[in-house]
């Protein structure tokens, strides 16, 4: 079972919002001092997802990157997790590109990989929350699509995924290949291990250009997106937080349900 | 499609009703149709829905078309897919929106792609440009720490998903009436690429989570699956619902359909008593449209406080037994 995983590196996601800022000549974000970026969290449960295939099945996991900033420690992260390569594709042209410009680039890497059984990708990036590159790629490449999946399963040349749908859990099959997308319901992505860590350091990514993948560089980048970030921007809440005092704990809480009533909520 | 006019909003039924989402798309389309000065649209897909479907002049379409087939029954993507490739070539609509719901989540990035056309998901807010005439859409990112707003581009029909329960529905005017058109789709069953081989629904006691006046959230400070319970509890006699984060969801407190957050279920309650939760914008992202939000946390710097009108700062272990007491002896009273 041949997978290819597509990660992200983002911002460091767990930014409090107190240090939370915006660079709004560029509409993306200024991280603090300090802050390292990370793998976004939907694509390591991608990674996660397609090394349980692959601890079942055995067989191989490719992790994709459109990334051309990278932090190496961080974006080989799914090497460290037991991936067994990383292709970086890294080009200036594909600065400022949207969702669409991302898939094109992502699905022109999968051309070139050639072979495979399954993509998996994030339900959404932790950047830009926009749950679109996956459904995109498969789209492109003519392949079926299941979006935000939990449990997988392959089954005589099909994927098998549990779907959470309101309070319904929906089994769905598709064949192979096909393309995933990771939700939450994946579970918990598993800890690289030290010695893991230092193996995934010595192992080398493939960098792929524009020109590696055939690409028009007028196609992608800012130059092919079809939406732009006009602003973006932190909004100030507004609400001041009254705290609800008590000579105990307990009448704190009764203060809190009086307070509600004098609201005429309860 | 460079041309096209009118804002299509792509309407979903929940049983023989509209589902809620439909008359929100309707009053935000509305909006977006009178500043551009054209007409509003609604599209349904299923099988026997056109009655349910004319429901959608009352709060607000000028047209209501449906493609009816029994293909359509429930959501595929495919045949959605192709049904609406087919809808949008007849309509030629400037605009289409749909819900970020579980179809339109699947359903709209797929559409985008093979129209080739922009496409901003999970928008809180839908404007038009009075300078291009174009659809700026405002939604949230960076795990709901920031909001961005998005040129939806110059390719026809620009797209939307609009966040469940963001945007408020018109009185409903009986008055308004009309006759529901319908769509002919040529589909076969082999457009299907997936396939729903199985289907098992998680039986919820009392009342669902996104109908819930009164939402009793719990996070990873509750501690243990038997704490649980006096949530349960408190809701029950609020005639609330309970719902969850990612943190509580992971210690396995409760079940993943309860979770609440921009990877989960998004409400709009009265009242939302989060307990033993941060207030991790991914969470709050979530439940920031309900009217009024307290919380109960041990920590006086957690997140949460900056986000709720109200707070206590303690151990649910000793506010919240109080805390339900006093509720059951107002309510009584
Ligand atoms: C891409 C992405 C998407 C995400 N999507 C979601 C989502 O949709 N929904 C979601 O919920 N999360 C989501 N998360 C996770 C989110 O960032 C937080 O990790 C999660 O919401 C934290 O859950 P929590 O508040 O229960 O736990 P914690 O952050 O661990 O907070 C526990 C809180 O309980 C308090 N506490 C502890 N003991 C007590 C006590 N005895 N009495 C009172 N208070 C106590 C603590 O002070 C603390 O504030 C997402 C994360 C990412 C990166
Ligand atoms: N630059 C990128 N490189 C690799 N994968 C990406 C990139 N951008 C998005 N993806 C994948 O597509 C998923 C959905 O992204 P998005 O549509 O941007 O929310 C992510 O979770 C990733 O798995």
């Amino acid at each position: 079972m041949k997978c290819l995983v597509f990660i992200k590196q983002i911002p460091d996601p767990d930014i409090p919002p107190t240090q939370f800022r915006v660079d709004t000549r560029t509409n993306t974000v200024a991280p603090p001092q300090g802050s390292s970026p990370a793998v976004s969290l939907l694509d390591e449960l991608a990674v996660e997802a397609a090394l349980r295939l692959k601890d079942a099945l055995g067989g191989e996991v490719t992790a994709v990157s459109l990334c051309n900033d990278p932090v190496m420690n961080v974006i080989k992260k799914p090497l460290a997790m037991g991936a067994d390569s990383l292709i970086l594709l890294q080009d200036p042209a594909f600065e400022g590109g949207d969702a669409f410009t991302t898939a094109r680039v992502l699905a022109a890497a999968v051309k070139k990989i050639g072979s495979y059984d399954l993509i998996l990708c994030g339900r959404q990036a932790g950047d830009w929350d926009n749950g679109q590159v996956g459904s995109y790629v498969a789209e492109s490449l003519g392949i079926p699509c299941i979006t935000i999946v939990g449990k997988l399963e392959a089954v005589s040349g099909k994927i098998r995924a549990e779907r959470t749908v309101g309070d319904t859990v929906e089994t769905v099959e598709a064949p192979m290949p096909a393309l995933v997308t990771a939700g939450n319901e994946v579970g918990r992505a598993r800890y690289p291990k030290l010695r893991d860590i230092m193996a995934a350091g010595r192992k080398q990514p493939t960098i792929w250009s524009a020109k590696d993948l055939g690409l028009d560089p007028s196609t992608v980048g800012a130059k092919g997106a079809l939406t732009k970030v006009r602003r973006l921007y932190v909004e100030e809440k507004a609400g001041q937080c009254e705290v609800l005092k008590g000579e105990t704990p307990a009448e704190a809480g009764e203060n809190l349900a009086l307070k509600l009533r004098e609201l005429k909520i309860i | 499609m460079a041309n096209g006019a009118g804002v299509l909003i792509v309407g979903e039924v929940a049983g023989r009703e509209l589902a809620g989402i439909t008359g929100e798309l309707l009053g935000v389309g509305r909006k977006l149709a009178n500043a551009r000065g054209e007409e509003l649209l609604a599209v349904f897909l299923g099988s026997g829905i056109g009655a349910t479907a004319a429901g959608a002049f009352a709060q607000g379409a000028d047209k209501v078309y449906v493609v009816d087939n029994s293909l359509l029954a429930s959501y595929q993507p495919e045949s959605y897919a192709a049904a609406m490739e087919r809808v949008c070539a007849e309509l030629t609509p400037g605009i289409l929106l749909m819900g970020a719901t579980y179809m339109g989540r699947d359903l709209a990035p797929k559409l985008a792609c093979r129209l080739k056309t922009g496409l901003a998901t999970d928008c809180v807010a839908l404007n038009i440009d009075p300078q291009t005439r174009g659809m700026l859409a405002t939604r949230a990112a960076y795990g709901a720490k920031a909001m961005a707003e998005v040129d939806c581009g110059t390719v026809r029909p620009a797209m939307a998903s609009v966040k469940t329960k963001s945007q408020e529905p018109l009185e409903p005017d009986s008055s308004r009436r009309g006759a529901v058109v319908p769509i002919a789709v040529q589909l076969n069953a082999a457009l299907a690429k997936t396939q729903v081989v199985n289907r098992v629904t998680v039986e919820v006691k009392g009342i669902r989570l996104e109908d819930a006046r009164i939402v009793v959230g719990g996070g990873r400070g509750l501690g243990s699956i038997a704490n649980w319970k006096s949530l349960e509890a408190l809701a029950a006699d609020l005639k609330g619902a309970v719902g969850s984060t990612r943190g509580a969801c992971d210690e396995g407190y409760c079940e993943m359909a309860t979770q609440l957050g921009i990877t989960a279920k998004s409400i709009a309650p009265e009242l939302y008593i989060a307990v033993g939760i941060s207030g991790a914008s991914q969470h709050m992202g979530g439940v920031s449209f309900s009217k009024h939000i307290v919380c109960i946390n041990k920590d006086a710097e957690s997140p949460v406080f900056k986000l709720s009108q109200y707070g206590v700062v303690g151990k649910w272990e000793d506010v919240l037994p109080a805390f339900h007491r006093k509720v059951k002896e107002l309510l009584a009273g």
